[in-house]
């Protein structure tokens, strides 16, 4: 029997590890990976929340996630209100945005998402989760007088939003080179080579990238503000069961050595 | 009606309340029949966890979804809000909510489990049959169930799979359009549909999930449970008492036994509640983190994992496929016609049903007949009690190559699911093909195949070895 439940049991798992990349990959380059842990750094929390508050809320909205919540990441009520709130919405209310939609639409081709659950909805199986997506995403804009905006990004290809936070990082521009195309030898694909800084900005490239990763990981537990406790309560929870386990394994044993 | 009973004088209040209720209501009676004097078979295994697996997930999906009904909001304008509310506003939202998503992955799961421990061992043959059959019934209004379910939280999978399945109903001929405007409610999937699938999931379809467990427990403690030997344990009884020899009170042996599968299978529940409730986007699609947008359709639709090898079948229906199966009625007519040894008038209405079968399949369109074998392949588990001709129950004492058979049986359900979640491919729409031809053979040919090979002696008691 055990062997019969072996040959069962051991196609799914392989079966497991060719369903893992199993959804359709969208375009744009490969992600960097997000230094996850930061999602438990409540100082790195704390600056993404000034970064969102300051550069991404107002166009974006967040209307699921309300400002005292952020009380969870170690601010207080006062500082909430006195360092985050520049639309004089009262603490307890949700993250709305006084843009109007149809303003939006004329002004960038599209009104920008909501961003409440931004960093949830961009994963993607075999490229990366979505805090990923957005990390890769806010540090590969680059200089594209092609576009209205003058920008251009390497994960959002013809991307409708200029790059917010060019001050931090300055300018660069991407440098493509023409390649045969690996699938058709008559044609050439622009392969992307690398960035070049046209202007410095105001962080060094390791500050920013440090900025980037705060703010993302302030969209990260955006999405799901209890996911760290989430975290902490699950490994009671197995724990619990672990131990029930062992007693219910012998309690059974003890029923059942009458059995014959 | 039972007679009258009367407590002897000075019995304990405990004992005089109980024959107070059994007076009235069959209570000892009841617990008894079911429980502590329910003679079950010694040797369950492995398998035999899932049913009780099943109840416990049927009884958390009812606990939990009352609870999020309480919140939720059916409303095109409000409900994905209203998800969004129960996740981060209501106390220990974000836990039912998670239980309740989770639960209809794991529900599916076990009774994947539980139907396929039902094929090998062949509980579905004489007396099963009506066990079986309710239990099918409840696979049905389990999808029902979760497929009305996966519209409320209105994100965009939400939205555009409802879009894409009930669509599939306007491929029925003449009566289609309409009748999937009645499902719809409005012309595109809207608040009215919304609305509606919210009745259907938390009362209608519910109260016949219900109905049908309670059935499906009734009929089997009527025959008693079938076991991995396939033995039948009523028929060598103690000749004093009239108990099975090889059976055993469900309680407390099987009640301690299932408390163990239960916390095993807790641990392995909440550990995906807690460290992966999205599952990698198995449970808890990403895009359905985007609120539905009629106007934005998304790349790639595919149903929950638990649909797609269904679905997969549904894809895999295409001209060339539909010229195939042609080809297959044809050749089953003929040798029907030289081998059946039928009358001359049965010959005659074979190959005219062959006829009009073969005209309605180069009719109708080929989308029609994905649907008909998308629904074929769910309801192809309703009459195998009867295609089952094995001389045997369990593949314990049937010939070795049955369980390999049965092994890529497995392996063609997952690759056919598999292939549902990926987008369509020229090679994944061939795979596909023959799985879907493989899936109909296994069950159509059952037949025949039930019965060759060389068959191992059933013993007349069961095999068990003391733990």
């Amino acid at each position: 029997m055990k062997r019969f439940i072996l040959a069962f049991v051991l196609p799914l798992l392989s079966g497991l590890t060719v369903l893992a990349p199993a959804q359709a990959a969208g375009g744009g380059v490969a992600w960097d990976t997000f230094p996850a842990q930061r999602v438990t750094d409540l100082a790195a929390l704390q600056n993404g929340a000034k970064l969102f508050a300051n550069y991404c809320l107002n166009c974006h909205a967040a209307a699921f996630m309300r400002y005292n919540r952020l009380r969870d990441i170690g601010l207080s009520e006062d500082q909430i209100a006195s360092n985050l709130i520049f639309t004089g919405a009262k603490v307890g209310e949700t993250m709305k945005t006084s843009l109007d939609p149809r303003d939006a639409k004329n002004w960038f081709g599209k009104v920008p998402p909501d961003l409440s659950l931004i960093a949830r909805s961009r994963s993607a199986a075999g490229q990366g989760t979505g805090a990923d997506y957005i990390y890769t995403y806010l540090r590969t804009y680059y200089r594209d007088e092609t576009k209205p905006t003058g920008w251009n990004n390497l994960a959002f290809p013809t991307v409708g939003m200029p790059h917010v936070l060019w001050e931090l990082q300055g300018q660069q521009r991407a440098i493509f080179a023409d390649e045969k195309d690996p699938h058709d030898a008559s044609k050439t694909v622009q392969v992307f080579k690398g960035f070049e800084q046209i202007t410095p900005g105001t962080l060094s490239t390791a500050d920013y990238n440090l900025a980037v990763a705060d703010l993302v990981a302030f969209l990260q537990w955006m999405a799901e503000p209890n996911q760290n406790d989430r975290k902490r309560l699950g490994v009671w929870v197995l724990l619990f069961l672990a131990v029930f386990t062992v007693i219910a394994w012998r309690l059974n044993a003890s029923f059942w050595k009458d059995v014959k | 009606m039972a007679e009258f009973k009367q407590a002897p004088a000075g019995a304990p209040l405990g004992t005089q309340l109980m024959t107070w209720v059994d007076n009235r209501f069959p209570a000892s009676k009841l617990y008894k029949e079911h429980l502590s004097e329910y003679y079950a078979p010694k040797n369950f295994n492995f398998w035999y966890f899932f049913g009780a697996l099943a109840l416990l997930v049927l009884v958390i999906q009812i606990v939990t979804g009352i609870f999020l009904t309480m919140h939720y909001k059916p409303d095109a304008a409000k409900a994905f809000e209203s998800v969004e509310y129960i996740m981060r506003d209501v106390p220990w939202g974000w836990l039912v909510r998670y239980m309740h998503s989770t639960g209809a992955s794991a529900f599916f799961i076990v009774v994947y489990l539980h139907m396929f421990r039902g094929m090998i061992y062949g509980s579905y043959r004489k007396p099963r049959e009506l066990v079986w059959i309710f239990g099918c019934a409840i696979f049905l209004c389990l999808m029902a169930e979760a497929f009305m379910g996966y519209l409320l939280p209105w994100g965009q999978m939400s939205y555009w799979g409802a879009q894409v399945i009930i669509n599939l109903f306007a491929a029925i001929p003449f009566i289609g359009p309409d009748l999937s405007l009645l499902i719809r409610g409005d012309y595109v999937v809207g608040d009215a549909t919304l609305n509606r699938f919210f009745a259907f999931h938390v009362i209608a379809v519910p109260l016949v999930l219900l109905g049908l467990v309670v059935a499906h427990i009734i009929a089997l403690h009527e025959v008693g449970s079938n076991n991995p030997d396939g033995v039948e344990i009523k028929a060598k009884k103690d000749p004093k008492t009239g108990i099975p020899l090889d059976g055993i009170p469900f309680h407390p042996y099987y009640t301690v036994h299932d408390i163990l599968g239960v916390s095993v299978f807790l641990m392995l529940f909440t550990a995906v509640i807690f460290f992966a409730p999205e599952m990698g986007g198995y449970f808890l699609e990403y895009n359905n983190f985007i609120p539905a947008d009629p106007l934005t359709t998304p790349l790639h639709i595919a149903p929950v994992w638990y649909f797609t090898p269904y679905y997969s079948m549904l894809r895999a229906v295409t001209d060339p496929l539909v010229n195939v199966f042609a080809v297959l009625v044809a050749l089953g007519a003929v040798l029907a016609v030289l081998k059946g040894g039928f009358s001359t008038v049965v010959k005659v209405g074979v190959l005219g049903a062959a006829l009009v079968a073969i005209f309605l399949l180069k009719t109708f369109d080929a989308k029609f007949w994905g649907v008909v074998i998308m629904g074929l392949g769910v309801m192809i588990m309703f009459p195998l009690p009867w295609l089952d001709r094995s001389p045997v129950k369990s593949i314990r004492y049937k010939p070795t190559w049955n369980k390999y058979l049965y092994a890529l049986f497995v392996i063609n359900f997952f690759v056919l699911g598999y292939l549902g979640i990926k987008p369509p491919s020229d090679i994944g729409t061939l795979v596909s093909q023959a799985g879907t031809l493989f899936y109909f053979g296994f069950f159509l040919l059952m037949p025949w195949w039930s019965q060759l090979g060389e068959f191992k002696a059933v013993p007349d008691r069961v095999t068990f070895e003391p733990h």
